[in-house]
């Protein structure tokens, strides 16, 4: 027999409408695959087995009272634990927030409680979301499901093993350099960063606010696509979310690419990218082209220097919004004889190593005689990288890359040299200073047997065409692996 | 090259109460990360306006309601001290 926590959202969802299965027995399945899987991964920071059943018998109590929440209504999910959720304890994986219970749900979770989803727990994370490997975590590493040896990717670790190994059908997490993406490729399942704005933040702890966006994990685009369209649109707790019209998203799954335009990053090629990943990277270009696509090479000149401004960037507004954790109204306080005191112990004591690096940076960054040539510089940077975009987009509709320049690396490999640790995201980073939409789609299996992902990046507000091409991508890898530690042959440690 | 940097000053502005030890350890991470950040300044962009946002847009408003706003009860609770209605902290006059 099947295990019903290897079902796919849409499977899933047409189970419990036909009556093959209760959102309690697929959320019992979920729970029964963590049991086995968490003492080898550590996806979760938080897991409520009871709330899940209670919620999940909920889900099944209104759908036979006709209450029908859509696709999501009774499926088993995760969040990344920076995202409020009320009266459950929130970290964002650090130290400062440890015992720290939200007083409020962020949009997304209420979003997703209206339509019935099961909220399973909440996933562990680089501190705050600074890093690329969920090391950085003040309660230890998440481990990747297809090697335990090695990292699942970040700063959404937690929540993109937990999709990889069917501990959680799909998840939110949250992107601001690469951490949806990188994770979703390191992992082996689709992960995308939506158009900045579109997901509303409200209840999101921020790390960089003109970078940070939500987003979807699942294991296939189509699930993807459809947890994105529950959780988008305009709200009015967040000041930076999109007013318009939400744009069509998966409206094209199944169109193809014939006739499409599509762009290969000349600089995300070559040098930098491990060898295995550019070939499957290229060997799907190729099938892109057979299927009827239009793909050349584009050029966007000033992503060589977009990482050096993200790392400006990102920790110059990380060192404002940081500032909030001060001891005072919530978390961790370190004593001391007066406030400021008080206050520096306790930042010194409740941050990381990585979260307290990018503070001084961003400190620097921003303070006086030294704004000009390190953050002015960076943000007209960040207005060619976009120039890149647009240029590039007048000629092609979509552009493509890896994901990542190599698969999962071992875990301790990167943690003593932050640079090294910072080009985990060369591919992926301008997106975020673009505001763009992208995403990440398995597409084959290393020679150790670790996924290589594979990017697509679309103009702002054309998530319908980003989904499109991932469709195709996905027809045309045939990528249906899983880790063994999802296979029932695997037994409780 | 080498980037000037008052380590000891970045930490207090960032209200990090950090050892002599582990500020050395920082001065030397950062002089690295902003050599590499450097690259910044070898584009052209003379004339380029910053980017500051991705979204074209200037204030958001809302309309003007009267609303409840979380329980106060509620938000204190989570306080590491609390003196009734109140957040307490140490004492905050005679600081330099």
């Amino acid at each position: 027999m099947s295990d019903l926590a290897d079902l796919t959202v849409s499977e899933a969802a047409s189970s419990i409408r036909r009556g093959e299965a209760t959102s309690l027995e697929i959320t019992n399945a979920v729970i029964a695959r963590a049991g086995v899987t968490e003492s080898h991964l550590h996806a979760y920071l938080t897991f409520d087995q009871d709330a899940a059943r209670a919620a999940a018998q909920a889900a099944d109590a209104a759908l036979a009272a006709g209450d029908d929440g859509g696709l999501f209504h009774g499926i088993p999910i995760a969040l990344k634990d920076n995202m409020t959720t009320r009266g459950t304890e929130t970290t964002a994986g650090s130290k400062i927030l440890s015992g720290y219970v939200p007083p409020y749900n962020a949009t997304v979770v209420r979003r997703l409680q209206d339509r019935h989803a099961v909220i399973l727990g909440k996933t562990n994370l680089d501190e705050f979301a600074m890093g690329s490997s969920t090391e950085n975590s003040a309660y230890g590493p998440t481990r990747n499901p297809w090697d335990t040896d090695r990292v699942p990717g970040g700063s959404s670790g937690g929540s993109a093993a937990a999709v990889a190994v069917g501990s959680a059908l799909a998840a939110l997490g949250s992107d601001t350099g690469g951490s949806i993406r990188q994770p979703a490729s390191l992992c082996g399942i689709v992960g995308v960063k939506p158009t900045y704005g579109l997901v509303s933040r409200y209840g999101l702890i921020a790390f960089a606010s003109s970078l940070d966006q939500i987003g979807p994990f699942a294991r296939t685009v189509g699930d993807t696509a459809a947890l994105l369209e529950v959780i988008v649109g305009h709200d009015i707790h967040d000041a930076t979310s999109y007013r318009g019209d939400v744009p069509p998203i998966s409206t094209a799954l199944e169109t193809g690419v014939a006739g499409m335009r599509i762009g290969v990053v000349k600089e995300l090629s070559g040098e930098g990218i491990d060898d295995e990943v550019a070939a499957a990277c290229r060997a799907m270009y190729e099938k892109l082209a057979a299927a009827g696509a239009e793909v050349t090479e584009v050029s966007l000149p000033a992503s060589e220097t977009a990482l050096s401004a993200y790392y400006l960037i990102a920790p110059a507004e990380a060192s404002a919004n940081l500032a909030r954790f001060d001891g005072v109204r919530y978390g961790l306080r370190v004593d001391g004889d007066t406030t400021e005191e008080m206050m520096a112990r306790t930042r010194a004591e409740g941050f990381g190593p990585e979260v307290a690096r990018r503070i001084l940076l961003g400190t620097y960054a921003l303070s006086a005689g030294y704004y000009d040539a390190f953050y002015g510089q960076a943000q007209k940077v960040r207005t060619l990288v976009r120039r890149d975009f647009a240029a590039a987009y007048e000629k092609v509709d979509v552009l493509v890359s890896p994901t990542s320049p190599t698969t999962a690396f071992p875990i301790g490999e990167r943690t003593a040299d932050p640079l090294s640790m910072y080009y985990a995201d060369v591919c992926t980073i301008a997106s975020n200073l673009a505001g763009d939409p992208s995403g990440s789609i398995p597409i084959a299996l290393d020679s150790a047997a670790l996924p290589i992902g594979f990017q697509i990046m679309a103009p702002a507000l054309h998530e319908e065409q980003l989904f499109r091409v991932a469709a195709e991508v996905e027809r045309l890898a045939e990528f249906r692996q899983r880790p063994e530690l999802a296979t029932s042959e695997v037994r409780p440690a | 090259m080498p980037v000037d940097i008052d380590i000891a000053k970045v930490a207090r502005l960032a209200r990090l109460a950090l050892s002599p030890e582990k500020l050395a350890e920082y001065d030397s991470q950062l002089q690295d990360i902003l050599e590499h950040a450097e690259r910044v300044g070898a584009l052209p962009t003379e004339g380029v306006p910053p980017t500051s946002h991705p979204l074209p847009m200037t204030n958001a408003f809302r309309p003007d309601e009267v609303k409840a706003s979380l329980d106060r009860d509620e938000v204190l609770e989570q306080a590491p001290e609390r003196a009734g209605e109140y957040f307490r902290v140490p004492r905050i006059l005679g600081e330099s």
